[in-house]
């Protein structure tokens, strides 16, 4: 295989399994903030608990998280050298401030967080998990602002030519704040708080259905609820002003995310489909003008489709790109569904009484994490062919320098370790879950006695 | 070209980072070295207490990894994509390494079964043994110049290029610094016997050390070129190794007056001399050119525009006071010696 190719896969493999963790670890810590808050406020012993077992399933996560993070900063330079000199001037910046003001925040209040139960007062330690939650939402801030200058490029000029050309710094501002990067920043938040908050309603139904634990998982059920629901409902409208966002700054991905190829037309809305990119239609149950409705508020009016650019200027996996938004889509409205559904018969009190509604919420932690991984696959398949947007193409970006084996070779290398580090992951979080908060024998109260 | 306080912004720059690259080779030197040592301890006692040393400590000191590597693809992409395309396998052996390092670290005390520790306990061992020679040996490559040929871009290499004698030699005197540096800060934060093993084991590290440092050296003066002219320009830049000398001659005086924290401050110093004389002999230059001269990456054509140098020396002055303030907070939470509780690794 090219060198271009296998360097794609390399990319594609560790990026994808490096954001399985960060966003568990964001939504953790979101909930471990609302249950140490919760027992400093009340004092109820019962949140202690809480925030203790999260807190051992919080350090597996993020330790793998970081561990997976540093490879995908230095495979920039490794794999990506000419994109590196290209955009070394804006995106190295927003990586710097990633490093010093999150990346060191949340490392440092990382030790105290983990080891510091009995070293530093009830306070100190919440102040140091909100410190490690606020660095790890920082960081997302800077990973996604440097993301989105690839997408919507802004506050630059290009400087030289050919092999010198690269993109420099005008407005640090207008680069930060370019055209996607607060609409992609919330939602990849909101993605974030899903996949914890879901994987904090898992366990608890889990402990629910097996009548263990019962009276702190009601507790915790709840709380991840709420977050929960409201988080599913406020995601649609950064996930709708985002698609704008598309429509206007990259056009020739909005098309390929609905299939529409025709230069100029009415646009339908799929509920799911097939595109056939030979023919050029689209197999599935549609709404009519659907996207036109979305976009513009009318049926009838036109959208730029696919046809409208260079063959060698638009998506190639248009099916793909199809796909994977309408799976995050499908997914982003079952959750609603769920949470609000949930949420109705918490109110009628009788939100525990329906085991089936709790084994949905056990296999639901499969969900959000999907959504993630496909909703950036659209996102990056859907910017192709360009790794920057209108000006460096992903065929040009990668290192000329490194052989086809040398690439095969670190691939094997991530394929062996990350599959063992997966193993691993699932093993001690089962084994962690499946221990639970406290030993059962005793009740919590008597449990903490001896803590 | 912008200036301030006189020096121009490439060249502050160029200090920023070598800042960085220090704070990174004194904090995880003793992490990797701490680690290199693990299966000199006999007991699972012992290890247990050396893993839970650095416990709550590693992942802040690896901070100065990732500012480093982002203040040189900010201040310098053409250094930063050039050297890590150019050593492609041992960056990704480095990094493969550190997820396996991070594992151990998380995973080992986790079972009770013996093969799963002494499994852990190897990997644990070997990988932070190999990072600390990877380190010297990318090092080592550096100070002899890479093929770079025109357009900055890198002529040469198979495979196992990057192990030529001279970056070998750098890598094991590497492993022995960071040895040294780890056992000092074992003895810091350890009682007993561990303590009195850890004092037999920090001599054999120093000899270790003066060995394969006066070997290196020699090997430095005699076939890597420009060394020697570089002194003879600038004679006052010999005071650097001298100060290094002197600096770990003074260990072994301040460990038997039981004065540890001393001891490390001492053989930081030495590591600081070391790559300040390894900058010094490089300015301005980042990666020598084996080709010619003329193509070497310095800090001036590798640099990132003025303006973004200038963004960037403002987020450096403010994210730095906060970022001595976490570590002030962390080291003085966790100050004295090892405690095994149930937080515990």
């Amino acid at each position: 295989m090219d060198t271009e190719i296998l360097a794609r896969i390399q990319f594609a493999f560790t990026i994808a399994f490096h954001y399985i963790y960060p966003p568990l670890s964001i939504g953790i810590g979101l909930v471990m903030v609302f249950f140490e808050g919760m027992y400093l406020k009340t004092r109820h012993k019962h949140y202690e608990v809480l925030t203790r077992f999260w807190l051992k399933l919080f350090a597996i996560t993020f330790g793998i998280g970081v561990a997976t993070g540093i490879i995908m900063e230095f495979e920039f330079g490794t794999n990506w050298s000419v994109y590196s000199r290209y955009v070394g001037d804006i995106f190295g910046s927003a990586l710097a401030a990633e490093g010093l003001f999150a990346f060191g925040l949340e490392s440092a209040f990382l030790g105290v967080l983990l080891f510091g139960w009995n070293r530093v007062s009830p306070k100190v330690h919440f102040i140091s998990t909100i410190g490690v939650f606020l660095g790890s939402m920082f960081s997302a801030v800077w990973i996604v602002v440097a993301n989105s200058w690839q997408q919507t490029p802004a506050g630059y000029h290009i400087v030289g030519e050919g092999f010198d050309a690269r993109a420099e710094v005008t407005d640090f501002w207008a680069m930060v704040f370019n055209p996607s990067s607060v609409d992609r920043i919330i939602h990849v938040w909101q993605g974030a708080f899903l996949a914890g908050v879901f994987l904090v309603l898992s366990v608890h139904a889990y402990y629910l259905v097996k009548g263990r634990y019962v009276e702190i998982s009601k507790k915790a059920f709840k709380v991840a609820l709420a977050i929960a629901t409201i988080v599913s409902l406020t995601q649609l409208i950064s996930g709708h002003s985002s698609a704008e966002g598309v429509t206007v700054n990259q056009p020739a991905k909005l098309a390929a995310m609905e299939g529409h190829y025709e230069k100029s037309a009415p646009a339908d809305l799929y509920l799911f489909g097939w595109v056939n990119d030979e023919t050029q239609q689209v197999t599935g149950v549609k709404l009519p003008g659907g996207l036109s409705f979305m976009v513009h508020q009318d049926f009838d009016e036109p959208i730029t489709g696919l046809n409208a650019f260079p063959e060698d200027e638009r998506p190639g996996q248009v099916n793909a790109v199809f796909q994977f938004y309408h799976i995050m889509i499908s997914i982003g409205m079952f959750l609603i569904g769920l949470t609000l559904y949930a949420s109705f018969l918490w109110w009628r009190g009788t939100l525990f009484d329906k085991k089936w509604l709790l084994k949905i919420f056990v296999f639901s932690v499969l969900l959000p994490q999907i959504a993630n991984q496909v909703g950036w696959f659209a996102a990056e398949m859907g910017r192709q062919p360009w790794i920057v947007y209108g000006h460096l193409k992903t065929s040009e970006g990668f290192s000329q320098e490194v052989s086809s084996n040398q690439i095969l070779f670190s691939l094997i290398l991530f394929l062996v370790v990350y599959s063992i580090l997966f193993l691993l992951f699932i093993y001690s979080m089962n084994k962690k879950i499946k221990h639970g908060p406290y030993s059962e024998a005793e009740n919590p109260d008597e449990f903490l006695k001896h803590v | 070209m912008e200036y301030f306080l006189g020096i121009d912004y490439p060249t502050l720059w160029f200090l920023v980072v070598g800042l960085l690259f220090s704070g990174y080779a004194i904090l995880e030197g003793f992490d990797y070295g701490a680690g290199a040592w693990h299966l000199f301890f006999r007991k699972d006692l012992s290890r247990r207490i050396a893993i839970n040393a650095i416990g709550p400590l590693w992942d802040a000191n690896q901070v100065f990894l990732v500012i480093g590597g982002g203040a040189l693809f900010a201040g310098f992409p053409v250094m930063y994509a050039t050297m890590l395309s150019s050593m492609y396998v041992p960056f990704m052996l480095f990094l493969v390494l550190l997820v396996l390092r991070s594992s151990a670290i998380k995973f080992r005390s986790a079972e009770k079964m013996l093969w799963w520790r002494k499994t852990w306990d190897i990997t644990y061992s070997v990988s932070n043994i190999l990072i600390s020679f990877l380190l010297g040996v990318v090092l080592g490559n550096v100070i002899e110049g890479f093929e770079i040929g025109e357009n900055l871009s890198f002529k040469g290499g198979v495979f196992f290029h990057f192990l030529s004698p001279y970056a070998v030699m750098v890598g094991i005197t590497t492993v022995a610094l960071f040895m040294t540096q780890g056992a000092i800060f074992l003895l810091l934060k350890t009682e007993g016997r561990l303590h009195a093993r850890l004092t037999f084991l920090l001599k054999k590290g120093m000899i270790f050390f003066i060995v394969s440092f006066s070997v290196m050296s020699l090997y430095t003066l005699i076939f890597v070129e420009g060394v020697t002219e570089k002194f003879k320009e600038q004679p006052i830049s010999f005071a650097l190794p001298i100060l290094a000398l002197l600096a770990i001659a003074n260990v072994p005086r301040l460990v038997s007056k039981k004065k540890y924290m001393n001891a490390l401050v001492f053989s930081s110093l030495t590591m600081s001399f070391l790559l300040m004389l390894v900058a010094f002999q490089l300015y301005p230059v980042l990666l020598p050119s084996n080709i010619d001269p003329k193509y070497s990456v310095t800090i001036y054509n590798a640099a990132s525009s003025q303006k973004s140098l200038g963004i960037m020396l403002t987020i450096v002055c403010i994210g730095t006071p906060l970022l001595a303030g976490y570590f002030l907070f962390l080291y003085r939470t966790f100050n004295g010696k090892v405690e095994l509780d149930d937080t515990s690794y």
